[in-house]
């Protein structure tokens, strides 16, 4: 098991250096001049522009520049220019161009708001999604079943960026019903307002979500219920509550457990249209902002440390897998 | 049709809910599942009765009807999805129409099942211990650890070595023989006074299947309780059963004591299940017949005689009878036992042209056996050939 972990962490270490010198390419031979971003459009001379370039170290071989990147995620990478010092400790994910801060410092500290959007919202989306699945399972072939598979597939339908600004121009500008979105640590300001800036992002994100997990349970309980352990649990004369949780239940978890792990390391990594619609400053907010500004330092990050939750859900799950079946054993 | 059926057993039944009736009496019973394409027959008019202590085997190839009957005395169908009919009566008690609470107790309780396949019967995910003691405390108020230890004691009953370590392994840790004892350990922890063995042998390995019915044995005779063995292996039953109910298309087509049934049968599907056994130490002159063409539909069963389209006799019956009209399940020529046939001397056509063909050594000894007589080579063991999957 050990040896098993440590093959798939060298391994997803790989793949992040790969997909760093992916954006690197993509940001340097792309179509765009990051310097022509912080240069005054009216007042821009090619004087300007190169002292740009030379602050930014943008001057320097896309090698060097990459070589110097890897070197402040191992080691750290203090910056000096002119009369500004940055500290930048390992891993340091380099200095941003725009805001002059050190991007591990700066997306650690958007990284609760995303991680508030995600927990809040797996809830929502597993109770409901979970829920009505084994409902509907229960009661394969009536009225109920057919409306909840129905209704799961309408709704999962409709453009979720769709979905998420209908509900806050209605719910929140338009009729009031719930109250003004927007992240406050819960630590400074108490769980009351954090949860009430974030509960209509939850609901969205839950509600639209939960349609695939209520789809997904629902086959997958309909198959564990035919299995032979689910009549033999009914032959022992165990109630329908226990045949259905302790048994049915149990063995139809497992896939649901497998596609929940990436889901929930998607959230993690940003979730764009969710933080731009409820004004939630996040990291999917600030890798999207960086975009516009060209500030490779901050999009390099955001790529990076979602990639980064990617690998790891494989990995955990993986791990979770060998812990809720018994059959299965890492090696 | 159903209602005129009578056969010596039940003729001489108590009458219903009396103290001497025997623990269970299966009454007319009927089983339908409406589905899609039309009501599927799948028991029909069926009526048996067993005795604590004693073995019924019933025999069939599948879809006859002996899984859907047994599992019908569990309550295990979906009640949203059958209609059931007729009289199901465990220890005096009517099952039929029994609201689903009051049926839990019976299930797992007095009336016990152990299924095919050990392996997919059981929850991969709970260890064996886990499962044993799930049963016990569904019917027993007592403590965890209390269930435990009588999971520990049935394993060590059915015969696992070192029942208290193994108590805690899962069932891929199990060999198949050990799985089907810790099925067995996990239906007889409640002391069932009935116990339905659904092909308990079929998944596993020859050798393991005889320590299987041993043990089968060995339990019945220490828990007096009945057994219902369904099998569509006839060496089984001859190891087993008390006696024979033999069914096709959802109907008993013969019943009777095992080793007269067996020696003697009147019924043209019953010579078919026999001749189609194999037989290692059979005489090699004896040939293995399967039954010609396929089971029949049981959306759409035949009309008359059911086993008509692939009886090979027929033609001995005058006239369309065997086409036209159901037998009724009469007293055979030999006495204590039935069988649904139209056929008049059955016993002379199996003895001059049935056995010369399949078991050509057993024809004089078949001929002069007067019933009493030892004859337990008549009943050679292994799978039925036209077994259709």
């Amino acid at each position: 098991m050990f040896g098993y972990v440590v093959r798939r962490v060298i391994s997803g270490v790989l793949v992040l250096i790969v997909i760093s010198m992916a954006v690197f390419a993509l940001f340097f031979y792309g179509p765009s001049d990051p310097a022509l971003a912080y240069c005054p459009e009216t007042r821009c001379t090619p004087q300007r522009l190169d002292n740009i370039r030379t602050s930014l170290k943008l001057d320097r071989p896309v090698v060097e520049q990459y070589a110097d990147y890897m070197k402040g995620i191992v080691a750290g990478n203090d910056f000096q220019a002119g009369t500004i010092s940055i500290k930048c400790g390992a891993p340091c994910l380099g200095v941003s161009f725009k805001l002059r801060v050190n991007v591990t410092d700066y997306l650690i500290s958007k990284f609760p708001a995303t991680l508030s959007i995600a927990l809040g919202g797996s809830v929502i989306m597993l109770t409901i999604g979970i829920s009505s699945g084994i409902f509907a399972a229960r009661r394969r072939g009536t009225v109920a079943d057919k409306g909840i598979v129905g209704v799961s597939l309408v709704v999962n339908a409709i453009p979720y960026y769709l979905l998420a600004l209908l509900a806050y121009l209605l719910l929140i500008s338009q009729w009031g019903i719930f109250p003004e979105s927007g992240y406050h640590p819960i630590l400074k300001e108490g769980p009351v307002a954090w949860a009430k800036g974030l509960l209509l992002a939850w609901l969205v994100i839950g509600i639209s979500s939960s349609t695939q997990y209520a789809r997904f349970s629902r086959g997958s309980m309909i198959e564990s219920m035919n299995e032979d352990y689910v009549r033999t649990a009914r032959a022992k004369g165990l109630s329908d509550r226990r045949v259905t949780m302790r048994h049915a239940l149990r063995a139809a978890i497992v896939p649901v457990v497998t596609i929940f792990g990436l889901e929930f390391a998607y959230l993690l990594a940003g979730t764009i249209f969710t933080e731009k619609i409820f004004d939630i400053q996040g990291i999917g907010l600030t890798g999207l902002q960086a975009i516009g500004t060209k500030d490779l330092p901050v999009i390099a990050a955001t790529v990076l440390i979602g990639s980064a939750f990617i690998v790891v859900a494989n990995i955990v799950v993986d791990i979770i897998y060998s812990v809720i079946d018994p059959r299965v054993r890492l090696s | 049709m159903s209602s005129s059926q009578t056969y010596s057993h039940a003729a001489g039944q108590p009458a219903a809910g009396s103290p001497d009736e025997p623990y269970l009496v299966v009454d007319d019973l009927t089983v339908r599942f409406p589905t899609a394409d039309g009501l599927v027959q799948a028991v029909t008019g069926l009526s048996y009765s067993l005795e604590q202590g004693k073995t019924l085997g019933i025999v069939g190839e599948s879809g006859s009807g002996k899984s859907v009957s047994s599992m019908a005395i569990m309550g295990l169908h979906d009640y949203k999805r059958t209609r059931m009919s007729g009289s199901i009566r465990v220890g005096g008690r009517e099952i039929i129409g029994l609201a689903s609470d009051d049926m839990r107790s019976i299930r797992g309780g007095d009336v016990s099942m152990i299924f095919q396949d050990p392996l997919s019967s059981l929850h991969p995910f709970y260890s064996i211990g886990a499962q044993i003691s799930e049963a016990y405390l569904a019917h027993n108020k007592v403590s965890k650890s209390k269930a435990r230890e009588k999971a520990i004691e049935m394993l060590d009953r059915v015969g696992i070595p070192q029942p208290k370590s193994r108590v805690d392994d899962f069932p891929h840790q199990f060999s198949g023989g050990m799985r089907q004892r810790a099925m067995i350990a996990m239906a007889l922890v409640n002391d069932p006074k009935l116990l339905i063995a659904d092909e308990p042998t079929t998944a596993l390995d020859v050798t393991v299947q005889a320590q299987i019915l041993d043990l089968l044995q060995e339990l019945q005779h220490d828990f007096n309780s009945a057994i219902i063995i369904i099998t569509h292996d006839l060496g089984v039953v001859a190891e087993m059963a008390d006696e024979v109910l033999v069914m096709y298309a959802g109907r008993a087509v013969e019943v009777g004591p095992t080793r007269e049934l067996l020696t003697h049968p009147e019924m043209p599907y019953t010579w078919g299940l026999l001749s189609s056994v194999p037989d290692v130490s059979a005489d090699t002159d004896a040939r293995l017949i399967p039954i010609p063409g396929n089971p029949p539909s049981l959306l759409d069963p035949p009309t008359g005689c059911p086993f008509h389209p692939r009886c090979t006799h027929r033609d001995k019956v005058p006239g369309d009878l065997c086409r036209t009209e159901l037998p009724a399940l009469v007293t055979a020529a030999r006495l204590g036992h039935t069988k649904r046939c139209h056929l008049a001397n059955p016993d002379q056509i199996y003895e001059s042209e049935v056995l010369p063909e399949i078991a050509p050594d057993l024809v004089d000894l078949v001929v002069e056996d007067s019933a009493a007589t030892k004859n337990d080579d008549a009943a050679p063991g292994g799978a039925i050939a036209s077994e259709n999957r």
